[in-house]
């Protein structure tokens, strides 16, 4: 099973979770289909969604909630 | 003065404005900063630096704790807030106050009351400001709606009173109209919010956003004139004038009397500003809401008037009586700021953080430019866009748009998208010479023409 780690596409704020008080949108573990929100980057008050592009199971997350992110920075691990 | 060393908790462009008046009158300066804003502009002026936190606003500028201690480590007397983050958190003043530093603005009692709008209304009506007409709390039924709307007067909004941010409005030309939107919109509202109250309000026409610029040692008042702010984009300024050329004379004194009342009748120290709808078709002004702080466009007052606002907040906070009465402040020729932002136009306003790599200032009589950057500044994606104000002053309204326009012209700044080129563009629009918009102009005009953006 190949290991891919993905990249942020843009810097800024990282969010794993919809709103402070929620629970994450994915853990590890977690097996996540193309198209889910998998966290939430804040670029100058402005929000974008992470979306899966490829399906598989999340192994470890590089970043924690609220973490500041680069462009390009590692944001998670998947097995595809 | 009763403080001599200030701390700065905020960042950008407006602790660069703090540092700059707070040398002046001869004060140390404390500049906090995150993890992520070690060599911003300010922390290069400052005398002092402090980290106080991640990158985050939570974990730094909004961590009441950590700004409060780093502020008395620091030996600091006094703490600014300037705009957004702490600055009109009532709690965060009284930390301060307690911790027996002067917090740069009013009383905590009166930021909790003018920062919550229901009580900042009562407030401006036992003052005898206007303030929009409405219903006393919800409508139950279409006879109540009716009846509340022939004292409020039609056209009226309709409006969820669980609602917010401008979702499930709608608006009654007549009785007639009324009466068939009150059923749907209390089916609506109790679909969406899972709550069917309704309440209404008079509806403004193209209104205007106007403001008028107060500052108060505690007991008296004077205001600086007002601005003109109708330029908004997803209710963000983006344009600012002094004075208001839509206000007739007798207007502008009704109003800006008004406002020295309302601030008198709360005992407010420091610098204010009240923000009101009005109605060019009618020349009535509705008082909304008051923003305990320095605001972003200050800057426009200060060219029409002389006075530099955040030198009177310090001195206000160092225990000096208001130096200045109405009658020294005379208003002179025309003002207008743009706010440059890290946004692309082309690309519906997307957030443009990067480096600077070439920088030139306009220059000349009656230009001013308040701003962050440096050559070679990397702008941080973690906060808010604003990476500038351009300021032009001149005689009139005609001629502070011509300065504006060659003021445009030699900005230079490379590295990242802005909002230059929409200015360039507002600069020459007929609209816009004519001062004929008001606050959904913008978005309108935007529409309208798919606008594209060559900047950079």
């Amino acid at each position: 099973m190949p290991l891919k780690t993905v990249q942020s596409p843009l810097p800024g704020i990282f969010y794993r979770k919809p709103a402070p008080d929620q629970p994450p949108f994915k853990s590890e573990g977690d097996m996540i289909a193309i198209g889910d929100t998998i966290g939430l980057i804040e670029v100058m008050k402005t929000f974008t969604a992470v979306v899966a592009e490829e399906a598989g199971k999340i192994v470890a997350f590089h970043l924690e909630n609220e973490d500041a992110v680069m462009a390009g920075e590692c944001l998670y691990d998947i097995e595809t | 003065m009763a403080i001599s060393k200030l701390f700065i908790a905020n960042r950008g462009e407006i602790a660069v404005r703090i540092i700059r008046a707070a040398r002046e009158l001869g004060l140390r300066t404390v500049q906090a900063v995150s993890a992520a804003d070690r060599d911003m502009l300010a922390a290069r002026l400052a005398d002092e630096v402090v980290e106080i936190g991640k990158a985050h606003a939570t974990k730094s500028y909004l961590n009441k704790d950590a700004v409060l201690a780093a502020a008395v480590a620091s030996g600091a007397d006094a703490v600014h807030p300037g705009y957004g983050f702490l600055s009109e958190n009532a709690g965060f003043a009284e930390m301060v106050e307690r911790a027996g530093l002067v917090f740069v603005g009013p009383r905590p009692e009166t930021i909790r009351a003018m920062g919550d709008k229901a009580t900042a209304r009562v407030m401006a009506m036992r003052a005898g400001v206007p303030t929009v007409p409405g219903s006393e709390g919800r409508v139950e039924d279409v006879p109540a709606a009716l009846t509340a709307a022939m004292d409020i007067g039609y056209p009226v909004m309709i409006k969820a009173a669980a609602g917010g941010g401008g979702r499930g409005i709608r608006v009654a030309h007549t009785a007639e109209d009324l009466e068939k939107l009150i059923p749907q919109a209390g089916a609506e509202a109790l679909a969406a919010f899972g709550d069917g109250g309704l309440y209404l309000e008079r509806f403004v026409h193209r209104a205007r956003h106007v403001e008028v610029q107060v500052l108060g040692d505690g007991s008296r008042a004077v205001h600086l004139f007002e601005r003109e702010c109708s330029l908004q984009r997803r209710r963000q300024k983006v344009w600012e004038e002094a004075p208001a050329t839509c206000l007739a004379a007798d207007v502008r004194d009704a109003l800006c009397a008004s406002a020295v009342r309302l601030a008198e009748s709360v005992g407010y120290r420091g610098a204010g500003t009240l923000e009101y709808l009005y109605d060019a078709a009618t020349g009535a002004f509705f008082f909304i809401e008051m923003n305990t702080r320095i605001q972003v466009e200050h800057p426009v007052t200060e060219m029409i008037t002389g006075v530099d606002l955040v030198k009177s907040m310090l001195r206000i906070a160092g225990g000096e009586p208001l130096a200045l009465r109405q009658s020294d402040i005379r208003p002179r020729g025309h003002a207008i700021e743009v706010r440059i932002n890290a946004e692309d136009p082309s690309r519906d306003f997307a957030p443009a953080p990067g480096t600077i790599a070439g920088l030139t200032v306009p220059g000349g009589m009656g230009v001013r430019f308040d701003t962050m950057l440096y050559p070679g500044y990397t702008v941080p994606p973690f906060y808010d866009s604003l990476l500038g104000k351009l300021i032009v002053w001149d005689d009139d309204r005609p001629a502070a748009i011509r300065r504006l326009i060659g003021a445009l012209s030699e900005l230079k700044i490379a590295g990242l998208a802005t909002t230059q080129g929409l200015h360039q563009a507002l600069a020459l629009d007929t609209a816009v010479k004519a001062g004929d918009f008001h606050t959904r102009w913008l978005e309108g005009w935007l529409d309208a023409r798919a606008f594209i953006a060559s900047v950079a």
